[in-house]
Order: structure tokens, then sequence, then C-alpha cells
């Protein structure tokens, strides 16, 4: 049997549409750094924007580390359930490079 | 009133046992009441020690009561029963009485009042809690419970001996204020960090909660952890080694939980992340950050909780939890995606939601204290948090690309538990003064200024756009079926390896030795007996053994003759 039924974000539209919000809001948000007046604790948030571009920058270092991560880090699903490899690891890792890696 | 003595843990355990020879509807309704009767039962404890006796010349004092340890046992109420709501469906009695031992210690461990009793519910938590993993019955959750076991119980074992230790040093054994000198303090430290998942002692957590069973990592994730960030809060307060600790534990696991495939496991390193405020809180030691490390710690179990009842709820349903092969799951689970996101938007720590009133209490005590770069710290992982648990825990498992699963929203009692969660979350989040009230101290605090909210909101919603931005560019990691290599691999994989290779090389030299020394030792014989037989072969050319033998015995026979005679 075949599901045919259109369900909300089958519909690109809608997916931009909650795109456009987004950047609406983000917009909005960093016009209001100019309008509200902060009590600051620290020199740093009186900089232009510091919170968006903190948050915005943070995330994109956040993600590409991680991705960088997965290089050295990443292993098969069943690393540690196959005990015929504890033996011959050294030789026959399926990632040799990223064995030595981790050792270091 | 005799009530009063009555300590918070026993209504619990006597729970477990009735609720062990009943079945069905009765043992549900039991299961239930518990929390209920023991929490309006706690309600009218006035703060004082309820009971006290003494043991070996040392005051002991299981039931201390005070605005700390209320706090705790409070949330420990409210998440035994979310979380024995979210579990009425499972038939399974070792879980389910397991479960509320497992609650009925972490609520003992929290009003305990002297190291000892502390000791004692320290390792109830890891015996009563392992069945949860193991309840899961694969090899593989075999192992992990096994592996988690040994890990607590060592941790409680460095307990008793720094307990050991502080009994020598102090002559007491009350449990309050320790601090960092002497050797007692460092073992003790290092036993609550050990359960408090620091940094290199954290795999346990990563390892076990992915793969206890749907229900237990609920309990799980409630208890074990808590209760060391209140050992911390009781006595390592103002510790300045938590500061950088917490900073540390806030920031790492979120790379990790970005490229973790297992939802729940990806959950595993928020709770680390999470953990990390606490302790952070509680190594600035100011009235206003252990406020902010016990009532996140207090929001924390709900929303965590949330987050795990509804990632539960699709493993229930769907028989799947990695990201890889989830999504598209809002079209047939609108209700569970719903409250998932409530989940999310706590944590995350958007106004109005209970993350925000907790958390910004920590990061505004380590501004008003001069950590400038662990308020920084702080501040990223704030923003990841919100990456990691907020968006791609819902958009992993709810949205993403469609897996072409249908299934529909989970039991009753599984929503109406997340239900209970997600209300607690918003109504904390609006009206945080009730929460507040319940604080150790009163420090006049009001999260919802225009600064912070603004702030916050800024923060969150430009991570939601770099989130986009990676996304559209196609530059987010891919959910991957993998296995992330953290520390554990070295207690996992490289100790293993590592000993394996030590013995048999020692197993060779040692053989070696063996043969040498044996060598050496038939040449010597050899040359002896050669020496000897030719030593023999002169004075004993002709007279065989036997007839020695044979004379020595005729000699004993007369000399008995003739004693018999005389």
């Amino acid at each position: 049997m075949k599901n045919d039924k259109k369900y909300l974000f089958d519909d690109p539209k809608n997916i931009k549409r909650v795109l456009h919000i987004l950047y609406g809001c983000c917009v909005f948000l960093f016009t209001l750094d100019f309008v509200i007046h902060r009590h600051v604790m620290h020199s740093w948030e009186n900089l232009w924007g510091f919170y968006p571009i903190y948050g915005f920058v943070g995330c994109v270092i956040l993600v590409l580390v991680a991705t960088w991560m997965r290089t050295f880090l990443m292993r098969s699903e069943d690393y540690y359930d196959d005990k015929q490899r504890v033996t011959d690891l050294p030789n026959k890792g399926i990632n040799k490079e990223g064995v030595n890696n981790v050792d270091d | 009133m005799w009530m009063i003595e009555i300590p918070a843990f026993v209504p619990f355990f006597i729970g477990a046992l009735i609720a062990g020879f009943t079945r069905g509807t009765l043992r549900n309704a039991i299961m239930v009441a518990i929390p209920i009767i023991s929490a309006f039962h706690l309600w009218t404890v006035p703060e004082g020690i309820h009971l006290q006796f003494t043991f070996l010349d040392y005051q002991l004092s299981p039931y201390r009561v005070d605005k700390l340890s209320l706090m705790f046992g409070y949330v420990f109420h409210i998440a035994a029963l979310i979380a024995i709501i979210y579990s009425l469906h499972v038939k399974d009695t070792v879980q389910q009485v397991a479960a509320i031992m497992y609650a009925g210690s972490a609520i003992g461990a929290a009003f305990s009042g002297d190291l000892l009793t502390l000791f004692v519910f320290w390792e109830l938590l890891a015996f009563t809690s392992v069945f949860l993993i193991l309840a899961r019955r694969t090899q593989r959750s075999y192992a992990v419970g096994m592996r988690y076991l040994i890990i607590q119980v060592l941790s409680g074992v460095i307990l008793l001996v720094g307990t050991l230790f502080y009994a020598a040093e102090n002559g007491t054994l009350a449990f309050g204020y320790i601090g960092l000198d002497g050797v007692s303090g460092w073992l003790i430290f290092i036993a609550f960090g050990i359960k408090c998942a620091f940094p290199f002692l954290h795999n346990w957590l990563t390892d076990a909660y992915p793969e206890a069973t749907v229900t237990g990592t609920v309990f799980l994730a409630s208890f074990s952890t808590k209760v060391a960030v209140y050992a911390l809060a009781r006595a390592y307060p103002g510790t300045e080694l938590l500061i950088y600790i917490g900073a540390a534990m806030s920031c790492f696991p979120i790379f990790f939980a970005v490229i973790e495939n297992d939802l729940r496991r990806v959950l595993a390193y928020s709770l680390i992340n999470q953990v990390g405020f606490m302790v952070v809180g509680i190594g600035i030691g100011t009235a206003l950050a252990v406020n902010g490390a016990v009532s996140h710690a207090f929001a924390h179990i709900i929303y965590k909780g949330l987050l795990l009842m509804s990632m539960g709820a699709v493993l229930h349903m769907t028989g799947k939890i990695n990201g890889s092969e989830l999504g598209g799951l809002y079209k047939t689970m609108p209700k569970t995606t719903i409250l998932c996101i409530v989940g999310a938007a706590s944590i995350s720590a958007f106004p109005l939601f209970s993350g925000f009133v907790s958390k910004s209490m920590v990061m505004s005590a380590a501004l008003e204290e001069g950590y400038d770069w662990i308020w920084l710290m702080l501040l990223f992982s704030a923003a990841g948090v919100f990456h990691h648990a907020g968006i791609k825990i819902p958009y992993f498992a709810f949205f993403a690309h469609d897996s072409g699963i249908r299934v529909s929203d989970p039991p009753k009692n599984m929503l109406l538990a997340m239900a209970i969660a997600a209300g607690l979350c918003i109504a904390i989040g609006i009206y945080p003064t009730a929460l507040y009230s319940l604080l150790p101290y009163d420090t006049g605090y009001n999260p919802y200024d225009a600064t912070h909210v603004l702030a916050q909101t800024q923060l969150l919603f430009f991570s939601a756009l770099a989130f986009v931005w990676l996304n559209l560019k196609g530059m987010y990691p891919p959910e991957l079926r993998s296995t992330n290599l953290d520390f554990d691999w070295v207690y996992r994989r490289a100790l293993p390896i590592a000993l394996q290779n030590m013995f048999a090389i020692i197993w060779q030299v040692d053989n070696r030795l063996r043969q040498a020394f044996r060598l050496k030792l038939t040449m010597c014989l050899t040359y002896i007996a050669t020496k000897n037989s030719r030593l023999s072969g002169l004075l004993s050319r002709n007279y065989p053994s036997g007839s020695m033998a044979m004379w020595v015995a005729v000699v004993l026979a007369t000399y008995l003759f003739v004693s018999f005679i005389q």
C-alpha cells in the first residue's frame, strides 16, 4: 500500500517559509542590538554584534573541527565487537593511519 | 512525630519489595504511589537531623535534611515519578524493582549526613542501576554492564578509602565541607569525580547509557551524576580546580556529540556538557554560582529526562536509534516531535524554558568573578549544546530525509510522562520564582532582563543560522554508521593490546630462562652423577644397595631380639 498523504514539509515551499522566518528573526535580533541598551558586565559584550557573531562562528568552528576529528576517530560500527582484531590490529586495521594517530 | 524519623528512601525500598511480589495493575498503582506518598511525606519534614546513632564511636546521621539536600530530594522524587510513569508498560520485574531501588538509593545519598551512609548508598546506586543495563539481555549490554559496574564500584571503593582517611584525619565522619587538603580530600574528590564523569573518567557514561533499556536510560540519566553533583556541592564548593574541570567538561563532549550517530549517545555526551556547567558553578562557589549549579541540576534532570524519553519512544516504536536510519518521523509521531522540541528548547536555554533560568546564573557568576575565559568557553558550549542537542536530535530523528518509517506515537503512559516533563520545563521557565524559592541562598536573581534575553536569543538564533548555512552548503557532517574513538579506547583497546603484548614477551622470556636453567641443571646433575658413579664404583662395586638394606634389617632384628631376652 502506498502512502500518498502529503505532510507539512513534503512541500519545499514550507521549508522555504521556515527558513525565511529564521532569516527574518536573525536580522531582527541583530538590529535590536542597536536599539536595546545593555547592562554589560564585560567589555566584549559592547562589541558590535558580539553574541550573534560568536554564536555563528563558534558553531561553524565546532562543526568543522568535529568533522576533522572524524578523520582519525572514526571506526567501523563493530570496532569493539570484533574480538579477532584485538590480536592482529597493528597489521590489519581498516584505517591504519588513524590507529597510529590516536596512539601518539 | 515519629513519621519524621522515617528517612525518605524507606518508602522506595519497601515499595520495591512489594512491587517485586505483585503484578499487573496493582503493581503499577503501587509504583506510581511510592514517589507521590514519599514526596508528600518529605514536604512535611522540617530541616534538621532526624535520625542519628552511634556506630563504633562515630556519630552516623543517615537522615539530614537541609536546603541543599531537600532541593535534590524533591527533584529526585519528580524524576522518579516521571520515569516510573514512562515505564509502566514494562513487564519485567527485575527492571522495575531495580529502578525503584535505584531511585531510593539516590534519595538516600542526598539525605545522608555522614560519609559512611553516603558510601553505602553510593554502592547501592551502582548495584541497582546495573540491572537497568543488563535488562536489555544482549551480549553487548552484558559487556557494557560489567564495565559500568567495575568503574562504579571502583569509585565506591575509593570513596571508602577516602572516608577511612578522613575519619583518621578529622576524627569524625560528618559529611560537610571537605576541601582538597590532605589525602582524604583528594581520594573523595576522585571518587566523586568518577561518578560525575570528569574528563578522562567519563566514558562509563557514554558507554553505558545508550546501551541500557529504553526506560532504564531515563532512570540512569536522572540519578547517578546528579548525586555526584550534589556531593561536590556539599563537599567542594569554591574549589578552583573544579572551574577548569567543569569548563573542559562543558566543551569537549560537544565535538563528539556532533559526529555521533547513536542519538541516545549524543544525549549522553550532552549530559556531560550540562554537568560541566554545574561543576563550574560549584567551583566558583559564590552564592549565585552554587544556586545556579543546583537549579541547573534541578532543571537539567527534567529536560534531559524528557529528551531521553522522546528518543526512547523513537527506539521503542521503530527499534532504531541511529541518526543515519531515522528521519521524517514527525509525520506519524507528531506528539513526540513536539514534546522533544520542548526538551530541546529547554536544554538550549531558550527564554521561557527551564534551561534559561538556571544556566544564565552560572554564566553571570563566572563573569562577576572575573573568569573571562571560562565565560567564553561556557558561551561557546551554550551555542554548541543548541547545535547538537537542540537542533541535531529533533532534526535527524523527526525531520531530515524521510526514512520511510511510519510508526505511531508511543503508548499513552510514555506520552503522559513526557507531557508532565514538558509541562514542568515550561512552568519553570515561565515562573522561575518557584524554583528559586527552594534554592539554598537568596540572591534576588532575575533572569528576565532585556540584556540576558537578547544575548541568549541572539546566540541561539545565529547558531541555528550556522546549522542551516552548513547544511545548505553541504558541509554538515552526515550521520554515518560508525564508532568514534574516545578515551575508553585506552582501556578497551590500547591497554588490553599492551598487556597482551607485554605478557607474550614475559612468557617468552620466562620460557627461555626456564629452558636455559633446566639445561644448566641437567648438565650439573650429569656431571655430579658421573662423578658419583665413579666414586661409588670405587667403594661399593660388588655390593648392591639391596643387600645393604637387608643387613641393616638383620642388625635391627638382632637388636630387638636381644632386648626381648633381657
